[in-house]
């Protein structure tokens, strides 16, 4: 029988990001035992990385902006595909939410007369981006660690969760092991939330770190849960192309926000050719329009290059494509063109995006108060991931709940910038509440001895002296997405993609691990492996069902929408005999009122 | 492709010794790029915290020929590639294994910081009225990454290894934020020289020299709380016209 350290709590919480911790403060506030596990050390997980804001209908710069506003902006920019009552839930609470945090301490930046300032984004009508200049997402993480670390919450940082396990068909603990010293840990809880974020470790042009190998996802579809939209996969229209160390770093949309121009090898700023139709009576005619805007004028209508991520990254990948890109196959994002505009646009760049500036600076060479950026679509997001009620973020599994990148649904096919802050904080909230209670209301599960030790015995296999190196299995996986499963999608691609993740799955029953289990990445990559290689193929198999592009998801074998597959979400759910199937649903219906305010607002 | 030696220190418990590595090394190339490369190929058990790789989550601190530095921003070519490179883990926490140390103390220090502790909001809505030029200073210790390298290179905490006296530069500049924040009310004068220890800094200011941030920790942070101090304890116009006015800024 293995050794495992056995811990009780009435809610786990797998992952200490923004939603998993605030989830836990609200579990904890409720006075049920909390315990929280991170794959790193607190406070570095991939919130602290996002940078332009978070979306909250607060009106303290355009007081035109509401909930009902920013609601029918999120269905927009996510093509309908989203849980409406997700996105209803998600605009009216986000507001409270951000304020919240300034009562914990955040500092956010002002308006003039003292409110939390908001910027503009993408997809979003009105300025609405509570921000701390382009660091917002550390200011958010250090606001909840520092608030939570005295909430009486048990953390337990750099441990991986491997498994759920369940008795009576509900959840009953997690299984999983400490990374520093290798022991396995056992944790009997009444619910568990999965906070682990996203999958974009499985693509060689990425964001993330190597935490994103979807654990949640893999964790909850080994559960029994419902994966849904897994097609939907944001590709940020901005990464750091040059050098290629740093390629993929993001580059945040504020730089557009703030005025920041895409440009292409000719000078021509190529968005203004090629607006969607959803888009053109809000989208500006010309430049001078986009900069009223970008300045506060309430006439104006944004510049295109504030359009949806999905669209800015295709149009970035035709410019390359077409011939028409920068140096090292990007395009050209220019900031310090506002010079021209602004007396003291250097200092303003500064103040507005220092940590772009100290970024380029310091990783590229460039001074980008002074020269164009040079960017590229990089992995960022994803869309898909657990099916989860829109109340309780309870996912089809009883006991197992879901928030922040994990979950499905507020975002449909595309997510805006800026939401993805006030997602975590919304249903943070709500899955914490949400968990807390559905612990007090039930009992502690039985735990299955024998399957604690199956998986214990599983977690060592890698030890057992196989001769596959992790790293470069890994590797392979990230390559092969890139090129068949990306941006541009069609069928013959994916389906080598299938047949290329059934070898590199029996490359993975072969991977060894060297060394001891004390601080092993080679083993933990090991480990992780199996959920990357999860989700890839839920990603494969929903693409290939999709037969149209949306969103997140462009195929050029079906360039168009089709109104057919406007009506359903594509489902993954493991079979009995432990295959992974796929079928299409259809949506959660919008209500009257919910309709009347989108069509109110077109 | 050139490549070049980079020398890791290997092992577990304080035991170990480096160990030789070549790695390839192509433009704009930083250190973390070298260590990460070098693990995927040839030492998959090589402990090394990393996650944002653009110097924002403050997880991979080091000691890059001698100086502590993040490794993501250590660009290749600012160092010396003709000569071994050597990279170890930061010398003042207890090494966990290779380049990972054991970082505890910075979070179990922190938790003895009283909490923020605002007073009522100003507003019906439970929000405040706070103008821009209130936070500026308190927006600079916010954009801390939490690296510890300024608590691996304080000489009382490195060299005398003083954690039970000193809290560190880190955790000061949290109390600084916290003690200037324009909303908190709580005193925080006695912690800062009773539990915190803030007389033990002096002021070689080794912490501003390596934040990855640039933030001004002595002179904005440790400097102001000392004289706070000072004044709090020493001075007792000072502290009664505080009393009678509210709280200094």
């Amino acid at each position: 029988m293995a050794e495992v350290r056995t811990l009780d709590y009435d809610v786990l919480i797998i992952g200490a990001g923004g939603a998993g911790l605030r989830a836990a403060i609200e579990a904890s506030s409720a006075g049920v035992r909390v315990g929280v596990v991170c794959k790193s050390l607190l406070g570095k997980a991939h919130t602290v990385m996002a940078e332009g804001g978070m979306a909250a209908a607060i009106g303290n710069v355009d007081d035109r902006d509401n909930w009902r506003v920013h609601f029918a902006d999120t269905m927009r920019g996510g093509q309908y595909l989203n849980n409406p009552r997700m996105a209803e839930l998600h605009a009216k609470e986000a507001p409270e939410v951000v304020k919240q945090l300034e009562a914990w301490g955040a500092l956010f930046d002002r308006t003039k007369d003292g409110k939390i300032l908001q910027r503009n984004f993408g997809g979003h009508k009105y300025p609405r981006l509570a921000h701390v200049g382009d660091r917002t997402g550390l200011e958010m993480i250090r606001t909840l660690q520092d608030h939570g670390i005295h909430q009486g919450i048990d953390f337990h940082m750099e441990c991986t969760v491997t498994k759920l396990l369940k008795s009576a068909g509900s959840i009953s603990g997690a299984f999983g092991y400490f990374r520093e010293r290798g022991q396995f840990v056992l944790f009997r809880s009444k619910a568990v939330v999965l906070a682990t974020g996203g999958v974009g470790k499985a693509y060689a042009i990425t964001s993330n770190s190597w935490e994103y190998t979807g654990d949640g996802h893999a964790l909850a579809y080994h559960a029994g849960a419902d994966l849904i939209d897994m097609e939907f996969i944001q590709f940020h229209p901005t990464g750091m192309v040059w050098p290629p160390s740093v390629r993929g770093i993001l580059v945040t949309e504020g730089v557009r926000g703030e005025g920041g121009v895409l440009t292409n090898s000719e000078g021509r700023r190529f968005m203004f050719d090629d607006i969607p139709e959803l888009y053109r009576n809000q989208t500006a005619t010309d430049p001078e329009e986009g900069w009223r805007y970008v300045t506060g004028d309430k006439n104006a209508n944004r510049p295109p290059e504030l359009l949806t991520r999905d669209h800015v990254a295709r149009c970035i990948v035709r410019e390359v494509k077409e011939g028409r890109g920068s140096p090292h196959g990007g395009v050209f994002l220019d900031i310090s063109w506002i010079k021209s505009k602004l007396p003291n646009a250097e200092d303003h760049i500064k103040k507005k995006l220092p940590s772009m500036y100290h970024q380029f600076k310091e990783l590229a060479d460039v001074d980008i108060t002074k020269e164009a950026m040079e960017v590229g679509p990089t992995c960022h997001y994803i869309m898909g991931g657990i099916r989860v009620n829109a109340e309780t973020q309870m996912s089809t599994v009883p006991g197992l709940f879901a928030a922040g990148e994990c979950a499905a649904g507020l975002h449909g096919a595309n997510r805006l910038g800026g939401n993805s802050l006030s997602d975590l904080l919304v249903f943070g909230r709500r899955a914490g509440h949400a968990a807390a209670e559905y612990a007090g209301s039930h009992s502690p599960g039985a735990i299955d001895q024998a399957e604690v030790d199956a998986e214990a015995a599983k977690a060592l296999k890698p030890f057992d002296g196989g001769d596959e190196n992790p790293f470069q299995v890994q590797k392979s996986l990230q390559s092969m997405m890139q090129s068949l499963v990306g941006i541009v999608r069609t069928e013959s691609e994916m389906q080598e993609a299938v047949v290329g993740l059934g070898e590199l799955w029996q490359r993975y029953a072969k991977v060894g691990a060297d060394g001891n289990r004390e601080f092993n990445p080679g083993w933990h990559t090991a480990l992780d492996l199996a959920n990357q290689l999860t989700c890839s193929e839920a990603i494969a198999r929903s693409a290939l069902v999709r037969k149209e592009s949306r969103g997140g998801h462009f195929r050029i074998d079906f360039e168009g929408k089709d109104p057919e597959q406007a009506k359903v979400n594509t489902v993954i759910r493991q079979a009995a005999d432990g295959s992974m199937t796929v079928s299409q649903e259809p949506l959660v219906p919008m209500t009257d009122e919910q309709r009347q305010i989108i069509d109110e607002m077109k | 492709m050139p490549t070049a030696t980079f020398k890791i220190w290997r092992g577990q418990g304080g035991v170990g010794a480096f160990e030789e590595h070549e790695a390839e090394v192509s433009e704009g190339m930083v250190v973390l790029d070298a260590v990460l490369q070098i693990q995927a190929s040839e030492a998959n058990d090589l402990a090394v915290r990393w996650n944002c790789k653009a110097g924002k989550c403050g997880s991979c601190s080091a000691e890059v020929n001698g100086k502590p530095r993040l490794m993501c921003m250590t660009r290749c070519s600012d160092i010396d590639l003709t000569e071994p490179v050597t990279v170890e883990p930061m010398k003042a926490f207890p090494q966990i294994k290779d380049l990972v140390t054991d970082v505890s103390y910075n979070y179990e220090a922190k938790l003895r910081v009283k909490p923020f502790n605002p007073r009522p909001p100003d507003n019906e809505d439970g929000t405040w009225t706070v103008y821009q030029e209130d936070i500026d200073r308190g927006q600079e210790f916010r954009k801390c990454i939490e690296c510890f390298l300024c608590q691996n290179v304080c000489h009382v905490l490195r060299e005398h290894q003083k954690f039970d006296e000193f809290i560190g530069p880190r955790v000061l500049i949290h109390s600084a934020y916290l003690a200037m924040h324009p909303l908190d009310v709580e005193d925080r004068t006695r912690d800062l020289k009773e539990d915190q220890g803030i007389g033990y800094c002096n002021i070689t200011k080794c912490c501003t020299a390596v934040c990855p941030e640039s933030i001004k920790i002595t002179d904005n942070g440790i400097i102001p709380l000392k004289e706070r101090v000072a004044d709090g304890f020493y001075d007792p116009v000072a502290k009664l016209f505080r009393r009678l006015v509210g709280k200094s800024r």
